[in-house]
This record gives C-alpha cells, structure tokens and sequence, in this order.
C-alpha cells in the first residue's frame, strides 16, 4: 500500500525537482556571466598581449587575436633588463617569504602554546603593526635605509617587506596552531621532546597546509608591493617587476603588447602559486588573518 | 637550585620564541614612528644637514592649505566609495557562490572572482587604463548600447576620474570582503536557516534574519580592517590616476608621496603623513577594541 504515491504528491514532488532545477539553472548563469564580467580585465590584458599596438584598439574589439601576435613576449623576454627585474622580484620574495616564515612560526608558537606575564599586551602589539600606515612609515624608512646603507639595495627591500609581512606570519600561523590540539605537545615532551622539538618534530608536519598559506601570502605581498620598491631604489639593476612595469609606461608610451606581456609575465608566478594552493590560502586567510 | 634555574628558564621560554619576532617589529616601526614625528617638527628635514627646528608651524600651514583639505574629501570619498562598493559586490557574489551548486563548480567560481586580488597594483591599473581610454571597450559597449553619443575620457575628465578610480578599486577590493565573508557562512549554524525556512522564511528573509546578524561581528571587522587599509592606500591611486586630473583624485597618501618624492618637502611630507597616521589610530582602536573581545 505504502509504495502506491497519490497522484497529488506525485505531480507535487515534480514540480518542486523542476523547480529545484530552474533555480540551479539560474544560479549557474548568473556565476557564469558575473565571472565573465570580473575575469574580463584579465583575459582582456592576455588578449592585447597577443595583438600589434595597431590592433590595441580597433574596431569591433576581439577577444581573440586574428592572428597570434608573440613580438611582445620575445621582446621581453630577450631583453635582460626585464631579466633583472624578475630576478629581484623572485630574491626578495623568497628570502622575506624564508624569513617571516621562520620568525613568524616562533613567535606564533609562543602565543600558541604559553600563557605568559604580557601576552594579550604582545599580541595586541603584532595585531596594531597591521594597521599603521605604510605611507607615514616612508618617509623615516627611507632616512633609516639611507643611514644604514641599504639604499638601492636589495637588502633594504628585503629588511624593509619582513617588517610588513612579519605580523601576518605571526596572526596566521597562530591561527594554525591553535587548531592542534594540545595533547599531541605533551605526548611529545613526555617522550623528552624540547619545546623547540615538539614545534619542529610535532608541530609543523601537522601545520603544513599552514605554512603553506602564510608563504604563499608572504610571497604574494613582497611580488605585489609597489610604494617602498620605488622609493627605496635607484638603479635599473635594482628595480623589481612592478616598478619595472611602471617604468615602461613613460618609457615606452603606447607599446601595449610589451607592457601587457610583461604584466602577464610578471603576474604569472603569483597567479600558478595561488591557483596550486588556493584552497589552502582561502582557509588560511580567514582562519588567521580575519579572525585574529 | 637547580630547580630554581630550571623553573626560570620554562618562563623564559616563551619570551625565547617571540624574541626575533617583536625586536624586528618593535625597532623597524618604534624608531621610524618617532622619526616621522620629529620631521614633521623640523623645516627641510633630509635635504639639510641641520634643519631648523619650527615646533608646530608645519602643522599650522597644513591647516590652512586648501590643496591638503581638497586630498583629505578626496580622502573621505575614495575610502567609503571602495568599502561600500566592497561590501555590496563582496557580499553578493558570496552568497551566489554559498548557493546550492555542486561544490566542484563553486571551488572553481570561487577561484576566478578572487583573481582581482592578486594581481599587483600597477597591473590592475593599466588593464583599466586600457579599457577606460576613450578608444577603449567601456566606451565602445556604452556607445553600441546607445547610452553615450561620445566616447568619455573616464580618467581624464575630472567629474568622472573619481568615479572611475572607484569602480577600479571596488574589482581590486571584493574578493577580500568575499572570502572573509564566505567563510563567515560557513559558522551560521544550519538549524537556524532550517527553523527560518519551518517558518517559511524565503531568501531575503534568511539573509536579513539570519545571517545578517549573525555576521554581524565578522563583518564589522572586515569593514573597519577594510577601511584602514583602503585610508592609506596609495599604488593603486597614483598609478591609476596619478592624483589627476589637476588634483581631482588626489588622496592623502598620494599628497604625501608628491610632497616628498617630487617637491621634496620632507618635513611637510612628514607632517601629511603623521595626519594620517592619527586618524588610522583611531580607526585601529575601534578595531582592536571589536578584536580585543575575540581574543
């Protein structure tokens, strides 16, 4: 008896699945196109990458090249200056990323695992660093790199990014090891592991998705960073990507096909270190950085 | 004796670990913090070998300038122009991605809507660049769907730059207010949509009731995180715009900038800078005061 369906609810269980489906269906186009629409710029800049200057902005546009145009990209590439621009942006974001890495999961697991006379005082401290000015910092960096005689150098950048991105090490990895339970620290130290054995033998190979996130951000903000890169260096030989960019701007004027492959170019590393780890990074960010 | 020791040393420890940590951050912002403060005291800081010390006239000259009170509106209006824009396109697109869709297509819509955000500033600014010049697609769209019979020179006009630097710092900024509020989402307990829905809540009704107020901490944190940073900012204004036309978009941060690295006023660059620094410290209180309680 139980496995006759009336009528009734039959048609009404139909309708509720079509009308489940029409949703759906809604939902989808509207992502698709909304992502269009946000993605375009970028797909946009690949596009005119790939076009001669005189194609920049004829008419009707397309986003597809008649013919692929690669002039920009050899150009490029084969130009050693624009070589040294990816040099420096690859030294200074790996050796801040190596370094906040490193400092930054010390002190965040001294706020993780200890109570200690200060502590809320301390972290109050790393949490205000995020918010002061770059721009007020500036002026005095640029007197304090000048005085230590890091002007034009790559040190003073490096030196100069750690400050910026040791506070966001510190907040994520805290954000990490706080969701480790503490059980796995004292079976550890009663086998007659040190606190420094537990961080590095217990800890870390549970943290990795962590420290995977906080070095892909870290890297990400010494690629990105603009404002200290210009003002803190000279020389050509010192220049990083986006300075570098910036300079074809007035240097080149309408080269659009040179200036968007080399913002491809520039902007590919971050791009394929995000991709590959993204679902690691979009944890983290909201795990450490958003929720203190 | 020995336990002595050893119990100063298990106190020590913490201290050990934080030690690199908050002597790199106490020296490298302690001393250019009071560095700023004192240029700003002083007349042709940087470019003299000893500069004449002037108390507070450059903070008086500051007040009485038209062009720094112009930056400080251009300020005000770029800060709560992006963050609302933020909010509003951030809040939107998470809660179309947060729909019921298959979890393999909302990792991947989830992926392309942050990619605004990790392109470095100059980047962002010269894809906009090209689409807003007057030959560009934005015009040539508005001009086929018929809403312009002229194409507009929207970064050079000085009634539309500040419209324009706002709908690019709005694409650069959602995906930050998107992911945080995204994993918001994810904390709003399921029975209070189930219970909303027994009572035959809709969509709207959901988002009002439910997980507005429930969101309400993280997204008064983001905002206000959101706004100090969008408050200082500077590349993507100075390379969007330059501060342009004439001073139309210029902002504090990029005031500072010019002052210091073109006109090579330092000590004037320092005093702008210094302003900027107070007003942000009252805005991390607020935020320190919201996280103090989460701590």
């Amino acid at each position: 008896m139980s496995d006759i369906v009336q009528p009734a609810q039959a048609t009404q269980a139909v309708n509720e699945e079509r009308r489940r489906r029409w949703r759906q269906a809604a939902i989808y186009a509207a992502l698709a196109l909304v992502t269009f629409v946000m993605v375009f710029p970028i797909l946009w800049m690949i596009s005119v990458s790939l076009k001669p200057t005189t194609e920049t902005f004829s008419l009707p546009p397309r986003l597809l090249p008649e013919t692929f145009h690669w002039d920009g990209y050899a150009k490029v590439l084969t130009d050693p200056k624009f070589r040294s621009f990816l040099i420096n942006s690859y030294v200074v974001g790996l050796a801040v990323t190596a370094l906040s890495l490193v400092i930054g999961t010390l002190a965040a697991f001294g706020f993780s695992r200890y109570r200690f006379f200060g502590d809320r005082v301390a972290k109050l401290f790393v949490i205000t660093t995020q918010m002061v000015p770059t721009i007020t910092l500036l002026i005095p960096y640029f007197g304090v790199i000048v005085f230590l005689g890091l002007y034009d150098t790559l040190w003073g950048l490096i030196l100069t990014y750690l400050t910026f991105a040791l506070p966001y090490s510190i907040v994520m990895m805290n954000g990490y090891l706080d969701t480790i339970p503490k059980d796995f620290d004292e079976a550890a130290t009663i086998d007659g592991c040190t606190p420094l054995g537990v961080l590095v033998r217990v800890l870390l190979p549970v943290a990795l998705p962590g420290i995977i996130s906080t070095a892909v951000y870290t890297f990400l903000l010494a690629w990105n960073e603009f404002l200290f890169a210009l003002a803190l260096t000279r020389s050509m030989d010192m220049r990083t990507v986006p300075v570098g960019i910036s300079m074809m701007v007035g240097e080149f004027g309408l080269k659009w096909d040179e200036m968007m492959a080399f913002s491809v170019i520039g902007s590919l590393p971050v791009l394929i270190l995000f991709m590959l780890v993204q679902r690691f990074v979009v944890g983290g960010l909201s795990a450490g950085g958003v929720k203190g | 004796m020995t336990t002595m020791l050893r119990q100063m040393t298990t106190r020590g420890t913490p201290y050990l670990f934080l030690l690199p940590g908050l002597v790199i951050l106490g020296a490298l912002l302690s001393v250019p913090l009071y560095k700023v403060v004192e240029y700003s005291l002083y007349d042709n800081v940087i470019v003299e070998r000893n500069p004449t010390f002037v108390g507070l006239a450059n903070y008086t000259n500051l007040m009485t300038d038209p062009g720094y009170w112009s930056a400080g509106f251009n300020t005000v209006v770029f800060t709560v122009g992006s963050v609302l824009g933020h909010m509003i396109v951030g809040i939107g697109l998470a809660l179309l991605v947060n729909a019921d869709i298959a979890p393999r297509a909302r990792t991947f819509f989830r992926s392309m809507l942050i990619l605004p955000w990790i392109f470095t500033a100059v980047v962002v600014a010269l894809n906009w660049q090209l689409l807003l010049n007057p030959f560009g697609l934005i015009n040539y769209m508005l001009q086929w769907m018929g809403l312009t019979s002229e194409p507009l020179d929207w970064l050079g006009d000085p009634d539309l730059a500040m419209w324009s630097l706002l709908l690019i710092s709005t694409w650069r900024g959602y995906p930050f207010i998107m992911v945080s509020f995204l994993s918001g989402l994810q904390t709003v307990p399921r029975e209070l949509y189930e219970a909303a829905e027994i009572d035959g809540a809709g969509f709207w009704h959901k988002f009002w009731h439910v997980t507005l107020p429930q969101l309400k901490p993280v997204i008064f944190g983001v905002a206000l995180l959101d706004l100090i940073w969008t408050f200082q900012l500077f590349p993507l204004v100075w390379l969007s715009t330059g501060g342009g036309p004439g001073r139309a978009t210029e902002v504090l941060s990029t005031l500072t900038f010019r002052l210091a690295f073109v006109d090579f006023q330092f000590s004037q660059a320092a005093t702008v800078a210094v302003s900027i620094l107070i007003i942000s410290a009252a805005f991390t209180l607020l935020y320190l005061r919201n996280e103090a309680r989460r701590l």
